[in-house]
Order: structure tokens, then sequence, then C-alpha cells
């Protein structure tokens, strides 16, 4: 019985309980951390029961908020695609939740602690909330809500994030705004807000003009809160500047459940065929797709501080998620929804160790990283896992969602795509070995120490165990979830594909 | 070609509202001005979902006399007669979410001029850069 | 053909894999542990893979799969008689040249020593995987941790000329990863699977101009790292690594993992009927050709020690793929057999190297005149390996190089049968000198007395040496290479020539 109010659950729990979590905080700070805990634990357990109820059932699961059928009332929709997308959140914001305590400790200031918890579960609502929501409107709200608690949560960071977060501020509005302009259209001209609804009613307007402008207006809005390139010029400051717990949370799941809405969006809203056969859209988003990787790994080149450079990364990442969209074929979008859960860890585990590094030394630039190898090595073996991946070594998860991708360019027979996919992988490589050699390496001069006995070069100055609890299970994550793509993508994702590819 | 810019003149209200606050948060220097910008953007939008709610003709949309389930289920509405409450419904929601957009960013204007003593972009800039 | 499905695949795999990360574990505390486990887990190792030979013998393949990814694509271990014969290589030599690493790391008091042993460890985790895997999926991906290890190892002086080799070796092989993984992705769009088969299996599943450029692609891939002229660049450059790691990897293990794969897509993949009717054999013998040739010249050239003998191996690799891409029952025979054979001949060359550099710090064969009155052991032990490599019976050299030659003349090409003699006369202009001034010349930098490199170094060169000549003699003895390279040709060419 319980199971049926999941949905609504998963949405409603961090919302109150992020009220409470500040109210206790007057009363006793120390309560703050396990309450955030206890409810993500709370909706991880949602999220597991939904995607168990969908896989049994095969359909799905229709959620009539208040009890108003649609289209008057809103309606939470969880099919394959979103219960895929709510599990993968709930892990990595719970993973993050647990590494968040000792970094948010060292670097915001105790007063604000409660403020910075209140909002990490505001945050969470307005993610769960955009995955689970069938309501175009109900999904600007969420949309919203996440990207208030972002400005916030932003803005705690350090020099500069003030300023970054103001710069999000309007831009993001920027993208809120098209975005509602885009559901103000399609309300003007099918008078629904239900995607279902809107299925059904927008296929016979294909050939409207207006409804062309509120796709495009649609594409820009989510775009800018996506990060593709060109919309994406908020995102290097306001990550990089943000606290460290802050870009770990924000920079694996925000970005990629914008990316889930776009896939909403063009393959259920707007029937497949309409951005396939009707108006040329997959070509457009290819060459953007292509440039913005290619500007992003060239950006990342040449950035000296780790957390920037991984900001690009995020940038060309969406970039690959893109074209998997524009193969338009199944294996292309298998690619696709896949590269969205395995980028949601691999970035995790990038950032987690970005911050984990910035906690133990204060710095974020590589070329200090000489002697890490010796005082933090279980982080760096994080890295190299998270690095490896982004390269695409089996078997990381990296790997299978680049292969989907590449196998869909080449039925897609997209070649520019394909060229771009196998050289931005040999860029990242270098990106990252980069990173690996000032940290593994100590280049010393032609015949000085080489011969000095080998004597115990490691002494362990580690984070605290919460920390490396949190990115340990992280990068075994990624090495599981490249293990078992197969069956994730037999279970789950073969259904979330739409059913006429 | 009058015809069309007259009997559509909310859209062409609306679209020059969005095209100036887009201006203003493109284009000015100061960053009060550009939150400013920022607010005409969001109540260009507002305006113009209200104004595809009105008919002409239609009044308040409320059934006068009833309550609740009991008693509306035998009245017969005409849906022209009345105006369509839900974009006014929604734009209630809108005008919420913008009051707390502004709201913030106003917030965080506070501690830029609390830390950097101006609010003219690019000074803040050269503020960043030492 | 029987199928017998066994975890030991599996368990030799783990056997590295764990050691590795108990060398890491335990490697500051306690060095003899740490040696200790180096050598437990190549014995198990080698162990296990022995273990399999019998099954293999009678005909079998041990299969194990891993993990279904999804249609088609499988993690899965495959071992057939092609296979057998790498991975046997690989793993008796991991314990020879552990027992030589730990030598030769004391004596000269290196630094790092664990991450040596780690990534070595990790090293032949990926070559044995290349070894086992039953499909070019598992291949690569054993292919790209072979190459992430061997990074370190590469790197290991930590001078900026080291840091430069190791740059370029993962450009160099990360860039051939790239072509592979392209060409790996048209084969499994156009096949639906990507499964070796003895003889190939990309047959009719393309047209002639696309199944050409994936063969190209994937040669150009898999040649990065089989050292191929022109992308052969990293090796001479990698010889900056310690001896033990050139001795093992660079002409052992990862170069043979990449004429492994080259041979694997030659035979496996494309087939012998394939490439005859796309008339692709005739322009890979001549690139190959040129290889053999030039690297020959090239290394006649070079006064460093082991840059000759870097060049030498490039010289050898070609010869591999030659073998292979004369399509021929004898040539294929030849190929395969070289693979071990080269293997013993070389690494007893590395490791001599490595011996008259601890003892004497020596690199240039110009300084090296007289050294056979210091270290004769290891100058009779590096006599064997050159002569065995020029084909001088009764070294093992000879016997690989026969049916290289045969190949040659079943294949109907006397050309080749000439670059084959030739490339041996090129050898002996190179090594016979080396040998002469070690022993006939007198002594100009060198001591005058005995005096040879401690036990863990000498040892496992004569055991290599040794090696050579009894399986020039007894070419099917103990680790039966002659008996599955047969049977690798005959499944080969089985299959409808």
């Amino acid at each position: 019985m319980i199971q049926e109010q999941f949905p609504a659950l998963i949405v409603v729990t961090p919302l109150i309980m992020s009220f409470i979590l500040f109210t206790v905080s007057w009363w006793n700070k120390r309560l703050c951390f396990p309450i955030l805990l206890a409810t993500l634990s709370a909706c991880l357990v949602f999220a597991i029961g939904i995607l168990d109820m969908v896989i049994k059932h095969g359909q799905p699961i229709h959620y009539h908020l208040g009890g108003w059928d649609p289209p008057w009332g809103i309606e939470y929709v969880i099919d394959h695609l979103n219960a895929l997308v709510l599990v993968a959140v709930a892990v990595v914001a719970w993973l993050v939740a647990l590494y968040a305590k000792s970094v948010v400790e060292k670097e915001l200031h105790e007063s604000k602690l409660p403020q910075f918890y209140t909002l990490f579960l505001l945050q969470v609502t307005g993610l769960f909330g955009i995955t689970a929501t069938g309501d175009m409107f109900n999904l600007y709200v969420l949309l919203e809500i996440a990207s208030f608690s972002a400005y916030a949560i932003i803005a705690m960071g350090e020099r500069g994030a003030d300023f970054a977060a103001f710069r999000y501020v309007i831009f993001g509005t920027i993208g809120a705004c098209a975005y509602l302009l885009g559901v103000g259209y399609l309300y003007i001209l099918t008078g629904s807000l239900n995607m279902a609804d809107l299925a059904q009613l927008i296929p016979k307007l294909f050939y409207n003009k207006a409804l062309l402008v509120g796709f495009a207006f649609f594409l820009v809005g989510v775009g800018i809160k996506m990060g593709i390139f060109p919309l994406h010029t908020w995102l290097p400051d306001a990550y990089t500047l943000a606290p460290s717990a802050v870009s770990a949370l924000l920079a694996p799941l925000f970005t990629k459940v914008g990316a889930y809405v776009i896939i909403r969006i063009m393959f259920t809203v707007f029937d497949p065929s309409f951005s396939i056969k009707l108006y040329p859209v997959m070509d457009i988003l290819g060459w953007i797709a292509a440039i913005g990787i290619a500007f992003a790994c060239i950006m990342a080149l040449a950035q000296s501080d780790l957390k920037r450079m991984l900001c690009y990364l995020i940038v060309a990442e969406m970039g690959y998620i893109v074209i998997g969209i524009a193969s338009a074929n199944r294996l292309g979008l298998t690619g696709a929804i896949l590269h969205i859960v395995n980028d949601m860890f691999m970035m995790a585990c990038l950032f987690t160790v970005v911050g984990a590094i910035m906690y133990q030394t204060g710095t974020r630039n590589i070329y200090q990283f000489r002697y890490l190898h010796r005082t933090m090595p279980v982080t760096l073996g994080v890295f190299v896992v998270g690095a490896l991946s982004v390269v695409g070594v089996p078997p990381m998860c990296g790997f299978f969602s680049k292969w989907y991708l590449i196998l869909g360019t080449i039925e897609a027979k997209k070649w520019l795509l394909l060229f771009v996919l196998l050289a931005s992988s040999l860029v990242n490589a270098i990106l990252f070995f980069r990173v690996i050699e000032n940290a593994y390496l100590e280049p010393r001069g032609e015949h000085a120490f080489a011969h000095d006995g080998g004597h115990p070069s490691i002494s362990l100055d580690e984070v605290p165990w919460s920390m490396l609890i949190s990115m340990l299970m992280i990068a075994a994550g990624i090495i599981l979830l490249g293990i078992f793509s197969g069956v994730i993508i037999k279970h789950v994702i073969q259904f979330a594909v739409p059913a006429s590819f | 070609m009058w015809e069309l810019i007259l009997s559509k003149y909310n859209y062409w209200i609306y679209a020059l509202l969005l095209i100036i606050g887009f201006y203003a948060m493109m284009a000015k220097n100061n960053l009060l001005k550009k939150l400013i910008g920022m607010n005409i953007f969001q109540w260009a939008l507002i305006f113009y979902f209200i104004s595809i709610a009105a008919k002409k003709g239609g009044t308040v949309p409320i059934i006068p006399g009833v309550h609740g389930h009991h008693g509306a289920e035998h009245l017969v509405v005409h849906a022209a007669d009345y105006i369509n409450p839900l974009p006014h419904v929604l734009m209630l929601t809108a005008i919420v979410v913008g009051v707390a957009t502004t709201g913030i960013a106003l917030a965080l204007l506070i501690n830029i001029y609390r830390r950097y003593g101006t609010l003219e972009e690019d000074e803040v800039i050269e503020e960043l850069k030492r | 053909m029987e199928t017998v499905h066994s975890a030991t695949p599996l368990l030799a795999m783990l056997a590295s894999l764990i050691g590795a990360f108990l060398i890491l574990f335990t490697g500051e505390r306690n060095r003899n542990l740490r040696e200790f486990w180096t050598l437990a887990a190549a014995v198990i190792k080698f162990g296990l893979i022995a273990s399999m030979l019998p099954y293999i013998l009678h005909g079998k393949i041990v299969e194990y799969t891993m993990v279904e990814i999804y249609k088609g694509l499988f993690l899965q271990f495959r071992v057939d008689t092609f296979g057998m014969i790498f991975a046997l290589l690989a793993s008796f030599l991991w314990i020879v040249v552990s027992l030589y690493s730990i030598g030769y790391m004391r004596d000269l008091n290196e630094h790092a020593q664990t991450r040596y042993f780690f990534c070595f460890a990790l090293a032949i985790f990926g070559a044995v995987g290349v070894a086992l895997a039953g499909n070019l999926l598992t291949l690569y991906m054993f292919y790209e941790i072979l190459t992430v290890a061997t990074f370190a190892l590469v790197a290991h002086k930590e001078t900026p000329e080291a840091i430069k080799a190791g740059r370029k070796y993962l450009a160099y092989l990360l860039t051939g990863a790239a072509f592979v993984l392209f060409s790996m992705a048209v084969t499994y769009y156009l096949t639906g699977t990507l499964d070796f088969k003895p003889g190939g299996f990309v047959a009719g599943h393309g047209s002639r101009e696309i199944l050409s450029l994936v063969f190209v692609t994937f040669m150009i891939g898999f040649g990065s790292k089989a050292a191929i002229m022109p992308i052969h660049e990293w090796l001479p450059s990698a010889m900056i690594a310690p001896t033990p790691v050139s001795a093992l990897l660079h002409a052992v293990a990862v170069v043979k993992a990449g004429v492994f794969c080259c041979l694997r897509v030659i035979l496996y993949v494309f087939g012998p009927k394939v490439l005859s009717d796309l008339g692709l054999w005739i322009p890979l013998a001549f690139v190959v050709s040129f290889t053999v040739i030039v690297a020959n010249i090239i290394a006649l050239t070079q006064d460093h020690l082991k840059r000759r003998l870097a060049f030498s191996t490039i010289n050898n690799l070609s010869i591999i793929i030659l073998g292979a891409a004369l399509v021929s029952h004898d040539g294929i025979r030849g190929a395969m057999l070289h693979i071990p054979f080269h293997g013993f001949m070389k690494i007893t060359l590395f490791m001599c190297a490595g011996a008259i550099y601890v003892k004497t710090h020596k690199e240039f064969i110009s300084e090296m005149e007289g050294i056979g009155k210091q270290m004769p052991i290891t100058m009779a032990a590096f006599t064997i390996g050159a002569l065995g490599l020029t084909g001088i019976p009764p070294v093992c050299g000879f016997i690989s190089k026969w049916y290289l030659c045969l190949g040659a003349l079943e294949a109907k090409e006397i050309i080749f049968l000439l670059v084959f003699l030739a490339s041996a006369l090129l050898d002996a202009a190179y090594f016979l000198p080396i040998i002469y001034g070690a022993f006939f010349k007198k002594p100009k930098f060198v001591k005058d007395h005995f005096d040879e490199a401690s036990f863990f170094v000498v040892f496992p060169i004569v055991i290599t040496a040794i090696g050579s000549i009894f399986f020039g003699l007894f070419p099917d003895a103990f680790m039966h290479f002659f008996k599955l390279a047969v049977a690798s040709a005959k499944n080969i060419m089985g299959m409808g020539v």
C-alpha cells in the first residue's frame, strides 16, 4: 500500500524534512547531519522501490496528486527512464551527503552549516521532483526550486562565489523563463499541461509554426540548465567557486537531470518523428555537440586548476549525451541514457576527489600535486578509476556508454560525430595523464636520487574516513556499473528508448 | 497587415517587454539594473500568460451560490462565459517564483556590495582579479 | 571442438591481480614479503595455466564467461591453442624476470620498488588477459589495462627523459587504441559478434571497401603496439626504462601482445580466405617487410646496446606478422613458433644487457670490449641468444625461421624468402661484432678478472639461455609449443582456404 505512495513521498519527504531540519538546528546543531542522511536514506529506499515496481509491472506508474484525475490534476508518471534516473540521483546524493560532512565543516563557518544542509535537501527535492513529474508546469516549479537552492548554495563558496552565483541567477532565470514560454506556447495550442496528454494532442499540430517556436524555447531553456555549448558559460565559474561538497552534488546531478528533461521533451512529449523527420533538429544538435566537445576539450587543456578543468569536462560529457540523442537511433539513445547514469558517477568521483585534495592540501593547481602519491594514495587511486572511466578504459562504466554512442553514430552514418567521440577520448587521456603524471611521478634531475634505496615513501595523511568511504563506494560503483551495464540495459534502458526506434 | 498587429497587440507588448528585459540583463553594467531587467523579463512572461486567459465578454470564473461538488454537478456551464482561470493560477506560482528569485538575487547583491564596495560588473571583475 | 567450462582462466587472472594488491599493501613494510608475493603469484599463475595444457592439447577449448554485456558481447575467456602459446610464454617468463628484477633492483638500490612490482604484476595481468581473451572486447579491455599499467614502468626513472618517453608511449598506444575501438565497433555493427573464430568470422558481412578499411585501421591500431614502422618510435625511446622492464615488457609482453593481437585479427577475425579474396595480404606483407629490413639496418648503426636490441625486436615482430601474412600453413606455424622462441632468446639478451649495466654501468657497445673475461657466463648466454636470433642451430630461432622460409616458399613469393634471408644476414652483421668484441678484444674499460652480477641476476639468464637451446633441440618439450602452433595452423587453414 505504502509503495504506491512512493512517487509522491520521494519528493515530499525531503521538502518537509528540510524545514524540520532548519527548525531543529535552532535547538541542536548536531542533529542536522543525521537528519540529512536519514532523509536521503529514505529517499533511496523510495527510489529503489519505485524502480522495482516499474520493472515488475513493465508499465509506467501513474500517481495522481491529491486524487485529481489528469489532465486537470497534476500527475506523476514514472516509467523506466525516470525510475533509473531517480535511483541514480538518490544513490549519488546519498554518497555525496556522506562525503559532505567533513568537507563542509572545514570550508564553511559553523553558523552556516544548518543552512547548507537545508539547501542540500531542497536541492534534492527539486531534482527528484523534476525527474518524477509528468506535468509540464510542475516541472517548471520544481526546476526553479532546484535552481534556487543551487544559486544559494553556490554563493556560500570562495571569494567570487557570490558574483558567480549572481550571474548564474541571471542566466538561469533566462533559461527557466524560456522553458516557461515553451510551456505557454504548448498550452495555448493544446490547452493541456500533462505530458501524456500533450503527446496525443501535439501530432495533429505538427505543421504549426507556433509549435516549432515553443519547441525552440524548450531547447534553449533546458539547454541553459543542462550546460550545452554555447549556453554553458555560467558553468565554469559557478561550479569552480562553489564549496567542494556543492560541486560534488551539483556537477553530477543537476546537468544530467537537465539531459533527462530534454530526452523527455524530445521523445515523449513531442513525438520523435518531429525532431527526426520533420525538422532538422538532430543535425543541428549534432553540430552543436561536436563544436561543443571540441571547444570544451580545448578549454580544459588550458586549465591548471583541476576543478575548472573538470567543469569543462562536464560540458564535454553533455556533448556526448547530445551526440547520443542526435544519432536518433536505438543504439545512440541507449548510449545517451546509459551515459547519463554513468556520468553521474564519474563526475561525483572526480569532484569528490578534487574536494578531498583541496581539503588536505589547500590547492587545486595541478602543478602543485607533486607528493600526493605519498600522502593521499587512496584518494589518487579513486581519481585514477574516475579518470580511466572518462577516457574509456574497460571495465569502467565510461567505456560501455562510449561503446553504444560509437555504435549509434556508425548506424546513423554520422562520421563527424564518430571522429569527435574518438578524438575527444584521446584529449581526455592527455588531460588526465597530465594530472596523474604530476601526482605520481616526481620529476628528478638527470642523475639525481635515482638510487636512493626505495626508503619507505608513503606517509599517510589522508582525508577523514567518511570522505574516504564515500569516495571508495563511488569508485566501486563505477566499476560495478561497467560490469553490469548489460543488466541495466536489458532490464531498464531497452524499455526506456521509444518503441518507434 | 495592420489587422495582424492590432488584433494581437498583447503579444507585441509582451515581446517588447521581453526584449527590453533581455537587453537590460545583457547590456547593462550595473548589477542592480540587470536584476531589474530580469524582473521585467519575468513580468513580460506573466503578462503574456494572463493575456491569453482573457475572453471577450467573459466574467469572473466563479459559479455563484454553490459549494464544492454538491450542487455544481447539475449546472451546465458554457466555457465561453468565463475567463480561463488556469493561467492565472499558474502565474500566481510564477509570481512567487519571481519573488523568490528576486529575493535571492538581492541577498547576493547585498553581499557583493559589502565585499567589493561596488555594484558595477566590470569593477567587481577587476576586484576579483586581484 | 569440445568446450570445457572451467574457472581456471579466471583463477589464473586473479592470481596476478590479488598478487598485485598484496604487493601494494605489504610492499613498504617488508621487502622480503613483497618479493615473496611476486614469486608466489607468478608460480601459481604459471601452474594454473599449465594445468589447462592437457585439455588444449587434446583439441578442447577451455571457456569461462565472466559477464554477458548485451546481445553478443561478452567478457569471456576462451583458451585455445594460440592463446595458450602466449599465456605460457608470458607467465613462465614472469617467474624468470621476477627473480631477475629482485636481483637487479636490489643491486642498484632503485627507488619506488613497490610501485615497480605492483605495476609489473598488473602488466602481466593485462598480458595474460590478452592471451586468454575469447573475443575482441575482452582483448581490448586487457590491452588497455596493459597500456596503463606499463606507463608507470616506462617512466620509472622519473627523469625528464623518462617522463617524455612515457608520454610518447601513451600517445602512440592510446591513439592506436582509438583506431582499434573504431575497428571493433564497425566489426560488431557489421557482424553482430566479436568472438574469435579460427579462420575468421567477417566473411560476407560487408563490402570489400568497408572490410579493407576496417582491416587497415585494425592493423594501424594494433600495429602501434607491435611496433610496425612507421609507428614504432615509442619502442626505442622506451628503452630508458629499467632493464627488467625492457626485458619482459618490451621484448616479450607488451610488444608480443601487440603482435598477438595482430595475428588474432589476421587469422581469427579476418582469416586467410578473406585476406586472399581481398588481396590484402600482399600490401601487408610488403609493409612489414619494409620494417624487417629497415629495422635491421638501423640496428647496425646503434651503439647503445639496448637500442640495438630494440630495433632487433622491431625486426623480429614484423617477421612474425610477415609469417602470418603469408597465409600458408608453414608461415603460420613459423610465426606462432617465433613468438615464444624469440621471447626466450630476446629476454636472454636484454637480461644480459641489464647484468652488464648492474656490474659495470656500461650501456654502450663500444665500451664493452673484453667484457667476456669479466662476465663469461653472461656473455655466453648472450652468444646463445644472438646466434639463435640469427637463425643458427641448435638454438630454437633456427626452427621458427626455417618454417617461416618454408612458408614463403609455400606462398610462392620468393621475394619474402629473400627478405627473411637478408634479415638473417643483417642480424649476423650486428650481433657477431658484439660477441667478437666481448671475447676476443682487449678489455679497455672493464675488469680483467671474473666478476659476475649477483645470483638472482645471473640465474634467470642461464635458465632462458638453456631454454633457448633446449627448445631448439626438442621444440615440443615441456610446453609443447610446437604442437600448439601446428594445431593452430591446422584449425585456421582448415576453415576453407
